[in-house]
């Protein structure tokens, strides 16, 4: 027994990952919906989903579980196949993205192995996560044709238009930070972002790509998450299933579980999308802060403990009894928490780097919904203006003038 | 037998399997399909190689953008199922015999060079996509930048034929 394990360590540690990060991602995504609607309810001065549990928090169990039991029709006349496979395509393409972002610099060492945070590190990360979200398109695209239907054929022609002009766009943008990293890795790319000294020479938020010389990358930034937008057809860019024209685009025609793996992947992809950013502009798993503050390491308590013992006060005045259970049970685990890490410190030590990557991610999910709650559609020639005659031209340039000014300044 | 030897068989027969089907199909968009299959086998192969970046760009390229075009036109034009005439009887008496010949050729053209491509892959294992960065941009610089430059009048033509007739 314990010779097969240590045979075939690597590919259980892997397997164990694989699972355990599955669960994660799968989780996240139910509970981003949550917050997406409560965050958009509240810009509209709605309620947002409020009775399945204590603050709605019970809705996504709720929704998945109405996922499950609908009944799942086949149009007629569909394409069998293709039908049936593309929510698979979209639903496996958008967690394979997921293996390749690493979480955290150091390993956690378990039975003498080190086990690294992340299922993967390949020294083409970038170029292998641009190579899925490139095939990604057919999932959307595929479901379209497939479905023997009107809308949807239109939603999937409007996505593959969209993908192939902002792609372009997407790839050029990253080239700045690529140069400066002179890697492909992830990895790399963070590790590069530590000891640059950044503008007037501060370390900490001015060592990030976004700030640090020789030319900051806040082009290549605004033209990277505006084209990881349009790809992950997101509002303003969400024309392949704009509901007020095409009904539903390209998910017309599917129902149950079917609908539900578009959904996960489009929202897999929004953190995917999240993660990139913090990692290849904002420092990645970096603390905002120069080392030398390392009161700062108490931030993750600090937060913790005062939302745990909220959660607390607000849970016992809610006005369900399950309410008046659960919630300031969350709030005392909360609470835990944030007290373990200030008793354990070479746990808070290491949990630092993910606490960061994860803030930053949060972030950005953050402006996704923000820009969902605020911004109208574009029409369909916007787009492909916008793509091809600023977006591309800009990402250009952004990768002309790095390239110009690592050459006249030098790496930094 | 060896993984990568396991791998490779597996690949190939999903390249080869995937341009038959190519072939076969009678549906346009499923023989697309099938050229995105192909297209990820020889990726893969690539990558069995040690070329992770041309891999990467076989992917993002072939898979990935000429694909996605070949598959929006397909359903742009709304294309049938296409219908089977006759076979021509050129495809019959000369088609199957110049296939036949190419196959051998480059069967023992291969066979011949094998031992140069094994040795020019072992050297390039190191850091391929720099290596690859150098052949294109110092050793290979001239010919890179004309093909690009071939490419670009080869749009230039396609945008004056596309575009229509204005009124003088």
């Amino acid at each position: 027994m314990i010779d097969f394990l240590n045979a075939h360590a690597e590919l259980l540690i892997n397997l164990v990952k694989t699972a355990l990060l599955l669960f994660i991602v799968l989780t996240v995504n139910a509970y981003l919906t949550w917050f997406e609607r409560k965050v958009v309810a509240h810009m509209q001065s709605r309620w947002g989903p409020h009775r399945v549990g204590p603050h709605g928090l019970l809705q996504p169990l709720a929704d998945g579980v109405k996922f499950l039991f609908k009944e799942d029709p086949t149009p007629a006349g569909v394409d069998k196949f293709v039908y049936y496979m593309a929510p698979l395509l979209a639903l496996a393409l958008a967690l394979t993205s997921i293996a390749v972002i690493p979480f955290g610099p150091d390993p956690i060492r378990v039975f003498g192995r080190d086990i690294y945070l992340g299922i993967t590190d390949l020294n083409i990360g970038i170029l292998a996560l641009f190579a899925i979200t490139a095939l990604g398109v057919y999932g959307v695209a595929l479901a379209g044709w497939s479905s023997n239907s009107k809308y949807p054929l239109l939603g999937g022609l409007r996505s593959s238009a969209q993908m192939i002009s902002y792609e372009l766009a997407l790839t050029m943008s990253v080239v700045g930070v690529l140069l400066m990293a002179g890697s492909f890795s992830l990895r790399d790319i963070i590790a590069n972002q530590q000891n640059t000294p950044g503008l007037f020479g501060w370390h900490g938020i001015f060592s990030w790509n976004i700030f640090a010389g020789p030319f900051p990358q806040i082009l290549g930034f605004l033209c990277f998450f505006v084209a990881a937008i349009a790809e992950t057809n997101r509002v303003p860019f969400d024309l392949p299933e704009a509901e007020s024209e095409l009904v539903a685009g390209f998910h017309t025609e599917y129902a149950s579980f079917k609908f539900a793996m578009f959904f996960i992947a489009e929202y897999t992809s929004m953190i995917t999308v999240s993660a990139l950013c913090s990692i290849l502009f904002f420092g990645g798993w970096l603390s905002p802060f120069p080392a030398a503050w390392t009161f700062t390491h108490y931030l993750p308590s600090i937060i913790l403990i005062p939302f745990g013992f909220w959660v607390i006060w607000d849970g016992i005045r809610y006005e369900t009894v399950f309410g008046r259970i659960i919630l300031p049970g969350i709030g005392t685990a909360m609470a835990a928490v944030g007290i373990a890490l200030l008793l354990f410190p070479t746990v808070n030590e290491f949990i630092q780097a993910p606490f960061w990557l994860l803030s930053k991610i949060l972030v950005f999910l953050f402006i996704y919904v923000w820009m969902r709650g605020t911004l109208p559609r574009l029409r369909y020639d916007q787009l492909m203006d916008f793509g091809w005659k600023l977006l591309l031209p800009v990402s250009l340039a952004n990768v002309v003038i790095t390239a110009g000014a690592i050459l006249w300044w030098g790496k930094p | 037998m060896s993984v990568e030897l396991i791998v490779f068989f597996a690949l190939a027969a999903l390249a080869v399997g995937g341009a038959l089907s190519l072939i076969f199909q009678r549906h346009p968009i499923h023989s697309a399909l099938s050229l995105i299959v192909v297209m990820i086998a020889l990726a893969g192969l690539y990558l069995l190689m040690g070329a992770e970046f041309v891999a990467a760009v076989q992917i993002i390229v072939y898979g990935g953008a000429i694909m996605v075009l070949f598959v929006f036109v397909i359903m742009l034009l709304n294309a049938g199922v296409e219908e089977r005439t006759n076979m021509s009887k050129l495809a019959g008496y000369a088609g199957i015999p110049l296939a036949l010949a190419l196959t051998s050729f480059l069967a023992a053209a291969l066979t011949r060079s094998s031992d140069a491509v094994q040795a020019s892959a072992a050297t390039g294992t190191a850091a391929p996509t720099k290596a690859l960065a150098m052949l294109l941009f110092q050793d290979f610089v001239y010919p890179f930048e004309l093909t690009s430059f071939l490419i670009l009048v080869a749009i230039l033509g396609a945008i004056v034929l596309a575009q229509r007739e204005t009124s003088r």
